[in-house]
């Protein structure tokens, strides 16, 4: 079998183009000297069979921020037989002296432009055989959004492996030395080849900057693009919602009542009380989930994100952190994993320990469920949209405070310089793909922990044998009377104690663990649910739910990617203060105003 | 000629040729990435709201920066071209 690097810089499509390519079969796995996981998958070029690994996105082969050591280490451990190098066709000026370090490793190598229409659209026009001669390398143009090009460039890519026959790891080594005089190379290439029209056209790109940049209208249009994909996750999701709500209702009436009815009632409690009416509940929320990470995938495939960053730079630059931390605060709202795996992209370690402090604190989907459950049950209709609002200000506010706290511990000068991609439509299969790979890993990490998660809250909940369910008898209602000293002066019940515990694992679990802990389930539940706390105790639930310790991993992520105990145990033990803290206040000053 | 200033001194839509590119070794190779070179064309687009990052676009590359680190970069400004 052969094997293919991927390589480009960002924002050159080059993952669109890996998915086009191998259809999302992709698997993710370790590499010898490499410390985090890349993608590869097996496809079919001509006569050969190609694992095709996609490398993270570079500027610099010599260069030294993470993503740039991840791509050296790989080449230098790794037996490779051609490199695929994905150019963005519109910025070959800066981009070709990429393409001549790649040659200078002395691998075989096929360079592709990407993006050929957007360089059109440019005015700029590309004499193909020309560049090919002039770098010694074969050269293919190709759109990966829209797939054209794409048999070509396999076909290439075939010619290459059938003719030519990839170095030793040693030569690699060798090759991967610094080399400064390419600047020059490119200049001749550029002349010789490319040609730029006198006069850049005035791009759409341009036209929706200065509306979407305005210095006082940006802002304000930021947040209430923001609202509307918060406010369309509920107008899509909700109906969802319901849907499934009865379909688990009706499968359980229908098929796994009289099926399980000759059990013991124990078995048959765990069974259909336990792991039944937990994972239904839970489901019931995957809908939610689905359109949110779709929609997210729309905007972050549109180009509007490192606007995102640039109208948010002035805010961040105060809390210590930068604009990119800002998007990646907003990648937490979807799930607080891939927004810290995210921050890979700053060099400068403090800065990235800081952002990975605030990252835990975004309101993450999973928090969302059980938001959205408390809100509807304890506030009526009308007022239950601006409680959700006021949580996602309140995310905000735990962010800054944590960043104003640990700014001078974890102080940066990393510089701020990132590139503003021109504004692309997203395509229905871009986003298809990316929602998808999200939601895929969602639900599998989230059903295990829910399977198993919920198994464990009805045991507790449920033996000894013989006690009330999530009574005071019980093994939770032990230990839920062993937290209270702690947990009643922030208005937190001995039921909801045992859901936080639950809540440390995954937030997922935490209605799950509504659902056995009142063994019921939907309306039933939330009319019980409501009767036991008034606004101010549910609020105070909810904020502590917020801030303290996001999920199991997340704990995990943290400890991955900073590569360190004690700043992991910084990130899980500072959040719990911090809610405790806040809910404390918040409960006992509205208990004291009369509330 | 006019003289040399720091890039962060710009007004949007001016253009400037770039003189040199200072810094430390870690910011002159990223900006050299993304195109910053002597010689080149630079047009200060915009600047962000509340002494926030600079929008500058060089040949088809856009990016944003901040002051800070604009103003390692000494340019020559150019007559204004009508945007």
């Amino acid at each position: 079998m052969k094997r293919v690097a991927l390589v480009g810089m960002p924002n050159t499509g080059k993952s669109t183009l890996f998915n086009r390519i191998t259809g999302a079969h992709a698997r993710v796995g370790n590499w010898p000297g490499v410390t985090v996981d890349l993608a590869s998958a097996k496809v079919l070029v001509g006569r050969h069979m190609v694992e095709l690994v996609d490398l993270p996105g570079l500027y610099d082969l010599h260069g030294f921020s993470d993503d740039e050591l991840v791509v050296r280490h790989f080449l230098e451990n790794t037996r490779i037989d051609a490199i695929v190098l994905v150019l963005n066709a519109s910025q070959l000026d800066r981009q070709l002296a990429l393409a001549l370090q790649v040659r200078a490793l002395g691998v075989p190598a096929l360079v592709l432009l990407n993006m050929a229409d957007e360089a059109k659209r440019y005015g700029i026009e590309i004499d193909l055989a020309s560049l090919s001669k002039g770098l010694g390398l074969p050269v293919a143009s190709v759109s990966a959004r829209y797939g054209t090009g794409q048999p070509e460039a396999l076909h290439a890519l075939a010619r290459l492996l059938d003719t030519e026959k990839g170095p030793g790891e040693a030569a690699l080594r060798d090759a991967l030395a610094p080399d400064h005089q390419r600047e020059a190379e490119v200049e001749r290439l550029m002349r010789s080849a490319v040609v730029v029209s006198e006069r850049l056209s005035e791009l759409a790109s341009g036209r929706v900057d200065r509306v979407a940049l305005h210095p006082w209208l940006g802002l304000p249009l930021f947040f209430l693009a923001m609202l509307a994909v918060f406010q369309a996750v509920f107008w899509i999701g909700a109906p969802l919602q319901d849907a499934v709500e009865a379909l688990f209702d009706a499968v359980r009436k229908a098929a796994l009542e009289p099926a399980l009815a000759g059990l013991p009632a124990l078995a048959r409690g765990l069974l259909l009380d336990g792991i039944w009416a937990g994972i239904g509940t839970v489901a019931a929320f995957v809908p939610l989930i689905v359109v949110f990470f779709f929609l997210l995938a729309a905007v972050e495939d549109s180009g509007y994100l490192s606007r995102a960053a640039f109208l948010t730079d002035a805010l961040m630059a105060r809390l210590g952190l930068d604009g990119r931390a800002f998007v990646m605060l907003l990648m937490g709202f979807g799930c607080n994993v891939p927004a810290l795996m995210g921050t890979r992209v700053m060099r400068d370690r403090p800065m990235r320990l800081l952002s990975m402090l605030t990252i835990p604190m975004s309101l993450c989907s999973a928090r969302l469920q059980v938001f959205v459950f408390v809100a509807a049950a304890v506030f009526p209709p009308a007022r239950a949209p601006w409680v959700l609002f006021g949580l996602y200000l309140a995310s905000f506010a735990a962010v800054v405070a944590t960043a104003l706290a640990f700014r001078r511990r974890f102080a940066s000068h990393e510089p701020f310089v990132i590139e503003l991609p021109p504004y692309r439509m997203p395509t229905a299969r871009q986003v298809w793909m990316r929602g998808w790979l999200e939601v895929k890993h969602f639900l599998r990490r989230a059903t295990t922990f829910i399977f198993l998660g919920v198994i464990a809250v009805w045991m507790l909940t449920h033996l000894p044998a013989g006690a009330a369910p999530a009574g005071p008898d019980s093994y939770a209602g032990w230990i839920g009377a062993a937290l209270q000293p702690a947990l009643a002066p922030i208005g937190i019940d001995e039921k909801l104690a045992v859901a936080l515990i639950f809540g440390f694992v995954a937030k997922e679990v935490v209605i799950g663990a509504f659902a056995v802990i009142f063994g019921l389930e939907g309306d039933a539940l939330a009319a019980q649910f409501a009767q036991g706390m008034d606004g101010v105790s549910a609020t105070s639930f909810m904020l502590f739910t917020l801030i303290y310790t996001p999920c199991l991993s997340t704990v995990a992520t943290l400890r991955a990617e900073s590569k360190s105990a004690g700043f992991t145990a910084l990130a899980v033990c500072w959040p719990i203060a911090l809610a405790w803290g806040t809910s404390f206040l918040f409960y006992q000053g509205m208990r004291a105003l009369g509330f | 000629m006019p003289d040399r200033k720091p890039l962060s001194r710009l007004h949007p839509g001016e253009d400037a040729v770039i003189a040199a590119v200072e810094g430390s070794e870690g910011l002159r190779q990223r900006l050299a990435a993304l195109g910053f070179r002597a010689g080149r064309v630079v047009r200060l687009l915009r600047r962000g709201a509340f002494s926030g990052p600079l929008h500058v676009r060089l040949g088809t590359t856009e990016v944003a920066l901040r002051a800070a680190e604009a103003s390692r970069v000494s340019v020559k400004p150019m007559a204004a071209q009508p945007a």
